[in-house]
């Protein structure tokens, strides 16, 4: 398992554009949205959702595009050869790149609140939502990765995948002001909860039942979505 | 007779609703190195990942090492280079053959052996995605030959190479034999085929013939590979399969 931690890590690596991009983005989309906003208030309002998009967002399609490659230039087959269980290869991944995650959400906070953002809860508590976020990324990129025969196609699930959950995850509207089969379609969107625990560190100082119950809920979403992607890496194909 | 590494009985492979393999039977020889050859687009793919237990197989049986291909006592008893040089092009060499030496539990001191084993030595820095075809998939080789295989499925590993490189190779592959390790290598190239102990000659997903070269050679009353191939498949079109031809 360390060994793909460490494989994931060097193709990295020799990729410092992709860093530089996963590192760097995220904070620069920060400052942007500080001075579009142009108020300290509307931004400490806003930047806790866009804390668990960002990450989300990049490490999805980081992972989705990773993976596919895997898939597609055989080295998946190999490995499906090699003596090593499905789980031990998707957790050495999932480490791997929730390293990167831990560094770009590092910057990423720190910029916020350099830019004003006021947490009034444990900022402990915020990087680690903000980086179970990420884990979702990787997670659902991970799985995304079956669904697509092309990078082309690989990056066309993006929109599919995290859009919706980008309208829907309370940043635009509150959950509990939608519409009902809105709110439904919410409540099953695991980067709902993820907004919804960084709002809660952005404004309360104590963490609370309902805190540890979006946390749990991402946690089981990403867990689930490793399983399911573990499902779908088949030693056998047609 | 020596022992057989791989045998299978009625073969039937379907791939995207075409069948690509039918009532395929074949066994290969423990400690030879065994050639199959065909054109493009014969099966030997398809033959080769049944084998490695990649392909999902229709029917018939493939056996290896006496257990079922596709069992996880064989992940550790079986090389397979794939067609595709499955490396990371965004690693260098040296780093591609220590990750999978890690996974397949590959001694640490194994890198440096399989990577002269290849000839690649000087090239251990250097980014496999930097390196030619050829060299791209001698790393490939390279990886398959880690650890201590008792089967070695190598998917036309010489295409791409010269012809200094590719006698090199054929040299390694029959030294290899010499520690009783047993190899199958697939080619679509006949001059190959005078490197093999056995070949296994294939048609349109059949086994068309399989026996060591001399003896084909004899049988089709030629003294060329090339020829011999079109005699079996001649006797084959009349339909009276390669008995006719003895
Ligand atoms: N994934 C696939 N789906 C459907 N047909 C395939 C697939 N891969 C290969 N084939 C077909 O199977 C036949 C045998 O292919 P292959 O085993 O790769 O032959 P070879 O290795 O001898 O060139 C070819 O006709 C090829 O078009
Ligand atoms: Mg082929």
């Amino acid at each position: 398992m360390i060994a793909t931690t460490v494989r994931v890590l060097r193709q990295l690596r020799h990729d410092p554009r992709t860093v530089a991009l996963l590192v760097v983005v995220p904070a620069l989309l920060m400052l942007l949205l500080r001075y579009v906003l142009d108020s300290k208030t509307t931004f400490s309002h806003v930047a806790p959702a866009l804390l668990g998009i960002f990450p989300f967002l990049l490490m999805f399609l980081v992972t989705s595009i990773a993976t596919l490659r895997e898939r597609t230039s055989g080295t998946l087959e190999r490995l499906m050869t090699a003596p090593l269980p499905k789980l031990a290869l998707l957790a050495g991944y999932a480490a791997g790149f929730s390293l990167v995650a831990l560094v770009q959400v590092g910057v990423t906070t720190a910029v916020s609140l350099a830019l004003g953002l006021s947490v009034t809860g444990s900022v402990g508590w915020l990087v680690v939502v903000t980086v179970g976020d990420a884990l979702l990324g990787v997670a659902l990129g991970l799985l995304a990765s079956a669904f697509a025969a092309t990078e082309f196609q690989a990056i066309q699930l993006m929109p599919v995948v995290v859009l919706p959950q980008v309208l829907l995850c309370g940043l635009f509207q509150p959950r509990a002001q939608m519409a009902t089969v809105l709110r439904w379609v919410a409540d099953v969107m695991p980067v709902s909860y993820a907004v919804e625990a960084l709002q809660h560190v952005a404004a309360q100082p104590d963490v609370d039942a309902a805190f540890a119950r979006d946390v749990l809920v991402l946690a089981a979403f990403v867990a689930g979505a490793l399983v399911a992607a573990a499902g779908t890496l088949r030693r056998r194909t047609r | 007779m020596a022992n057989s590494v791989v045998l299978c009985a009625g073969l039937r492979v379907v791939r995207g609703g075409v069948q690509i393999l039918s009532a395929f039977s074949a066994r290969i020889e423990e400690g030879a190195v065994t050639g199959l050859l065909g054109p493009s687009g014969c099966g030997k793919t398809t033959l080769i990942r049944s084998i490695a237990g990649t392909q999902r197989i229709a029917g018939g049986r493939v056996e290896v090492l006496g257990r079922s291909a596709g069992d996880p006592w064989l992940r550790r008893r079986i090389g397979y280079a794939a067609q595709t040089a499955a490396v990371y092009t965004d690693l260098t060499v040296e780093e591609n053959v220590r990750y999978f030496a890690a996974v397949t539990g590959a001694p640490r001191d194994d890198v440096d052996r399989v990577l002269d084993a290849v000839d690649l030595r000087p090239f251990r820095r250097v980014l496999t995605g930097r390196l030619s075809g050829g060299q791209r998939s001698r790393v490939s080789l390279a990886v398959a030959l880690l650890g201590a295989p008792r089967l070695l499925l190598l998917d036309e590993p010489t295409v791409g190479l010269d012809p200094v490189l590719r006698a090199q190779l054929w040299d390694l592959f029959g030294r290899l034999t010499d520690g009783g390790l047993s190899l199958l290598v697939s080619s679509h190239v006949m001059d190959e085929a005078e490197r093999c102990d056995q070949l296994l000659l294939m048609r349109d997903g059949a086994l068309l013939a399989q026996d060591t070269p001399d003896a084909l050679r004899r049988r089709t009353g030629t003294d060329d590979l090339d020829e011999a191939f079109l005699a079996l498949i001649r006797a084959a079109e009349r339909g009276d399969g390669d008995r006719a031809v003895a």
